[in-house]
């Protein structure tokens, strides 16, 4: 292979990347979707309690993350949607790049998207609920991040699979959830553990399943990614 | 003025395997039935009766062996036939992929519905959301979505290159299981069998327990190799060279493959 004629794989998930958050960044509209559908599931949720029985700080890492989840699907549905319009998906296939690229640079744009809806609905969760976020925000960022990023190995795959089924909508969360909940159940008890005060040490074998969960799906999944595309 | 077969041969078949039907009754199916069932008339009657739970306690040789047979050794096939279908390409293991996530269905609800039966006496309560009830769930789930994800793709080769990416992941999901019950100690009993030591069950119940064991095996390859069987007539029946022939369809006016 000619060093330099073609892209190497990280250069090239980067194009990737780049050209699916411009897509996404003339409409805005799938991230606006997302974080106005945040906003409404922090208000519901707050409403589908009883505030006299359940405090507003037992609920919240569990409306975070149910958040986190749902916003998190909708943006992983459009994330090969948009590949479905006049076959675009063709045209990255016969370009010379490798197939992992493509699974790179599709899940670094869903992981910016993931990240920039979160950046929103975690002060928004914040400050509803009244939570005192500022003297953990570091741990919490973290967390969010390594959720986020199993969340979108996870989602990529998946969106890749059934974005050319006949179900698609409803396939991409039938097949997601059940992987989902190995991220989002770490994730929901260190925020718990976090937000009552309690050590950080505490947390250490949840984030010992997350981080181990990540590790093996991302690898995982970036394997099986040119499996779903066309011979 | 009969519609032409359009030059087409019939479909190529593979050579017959033990898993191919060759026509006649299915003796090991019987006879994995028969064990089945004479592990529960042991447990039930030449097994001691465990001190503090009581009878109830007997629900663990169905509920422990369809655990592992339906998790363990389901996924595990599932997996392993995803992977090397992917490698290989060969159609029969796509079907033993499919017959093993049917009968892991049924092992894993028989796991989900005896365990709660057993859970209501012991614990007093139908459902807990400790770490391995939930991930058992979850993975009833996973079995699930690929039966669903199989039913929404019609193109043969997608669906099975699809189902196999999936089957992979599922059964890489299940060592998270196992460990979660290390890492967690929750209300679920600890592993007795399956930990670092040797295992702390009275030598009858081992007995009993390992008879369960090789029982429910042999009626899981049973079933699965039934279940094969069938898939090997439902799609001689989608190849059918008559009723699929570009001249019939045309006549149906439907647009030729």
């Amino acid at each position: 292979m000619s060093a330099g004629a073609f892209p190497g794989t990280f250069v090239a998930a980067a194009l990737i990347a780049r050209k699916d958050l411009a897509i996404e960044f003339r409409t805005r509209s799938a991230f606006l979707a997302a974080l106005v559908f945040s906003m409404l599931a922090i208000v519901i949720f707050y409403f589908a309690w009883d505030p006299t029985a359940v405090t507003a700080g037992d609920l919240a890492p569990g409306v975070l993350w149910v958040i986190f989840t749902f916003s998190g699907l909708l943006g992983l549905h459009r994330s090969f949607g948009v590949e479905q319009a006049d076959r675009a998906i063709d045209g990255l296939i016969a370009s010379p790049i490798a197939r992992e690229a493509i699974f790179l640079g599709k899940a670094l744009a869903n992981l910016a998207f993931v990240l920039g809806v979160q950046a929103v609905a975690i002060p928004a969760v914040a400050m509803f609920y009244n939570l005192p976020i500022v003297r953990v925000l570091g741990p919490l960022v973290m967390i969010t991040v390594l959720a986020s990023i199993g969340l979108v190995a996870i989602g990529t795959l998946f969106s890749a699979m059934t974005s050319n089924t006949r179900l698609a909508e409803l396939l991409l969360p039938v097949l997601a959830l059940p992987f989902f909940v190995p991220i989002v159940l770490p994730a929901a008890q260190v925020t718990a553990r976090l937000l009552a005060g309690r050590p950080a040490m505490e947390a250490i074998s949840w984030l010992r399943i997350l981080i181990a969960f990540d590790i093996v799906f991302v690898v995982a999944c970036a394997l099986a990614f040119p499996f779903t595309l066309e011979d | 003025m009969t519609p032409t077969r359009a030059g087409s041969a019939p479909p190529e078949r593979s050579p017959a395997t033990p898993f191919e039907s060759r026509g006649g009754v299915d003796w090991l199916l019987i006879v994995a039935v028969l064990t089945v069932i004479a592990t529960f008339v042991r447990a039930i009657a030449f097994t001691p009766v465990e001190a503090l739970q009581g009878a109830a306690q007997k629900i663990f040789y169905i509920h422990a062996p369809s655990a592992f047979v339906g998790l363990y050794l389901g996924f595990g096939l599932v997996g392993i036939a995803g992977a090397l279908y992917l490698w290989l390409r060969d159609e029969r293991l796509d079907r033993v992929a499919v017959s093993s996530v049917e009968v892991g269905v049924v092992y894993t609800t028989v796991v989900l519905i005896t365990g709660p039966l057993w859970g209501k006496p012991i614990w007093g309560t139908w459902w807990t959301w400790d770490a391995r009830l939930t991930l058992t769930l979850l993975l009833w789930f996973v079995y699930v979505g690929y039966l669903i994800l199989r039913g929404a793709i019609e193109d043969p080769s997608l669906r099975a290159r699809y189902c196999a990416v999936l089957g992979i992941l599922g059964a890489l999901l299940v060592p998270f299981i196992h460990l979660s019950v290390y890492l967690f100690r929750t209300l679920h009993p600890m592993p007795i069998v399956l930990k670092p030591g040797a295992p702390s069950l009275p030598p009858e119940m081992l007995t009993t327990f390992l008879l369960a064991i090789g029982a429910f095996t042999l009626l899981y390859f049973a079933l699965v190799r039934a279940r094969y069987r069938l898939a090997v007539m439902l799609e001689s029946l989608e190849d059918d060279p008559i009723a699929e022939s570009p001249s019939v369809r045309t006549l149906r006016a439907e647009p030729v493959r």
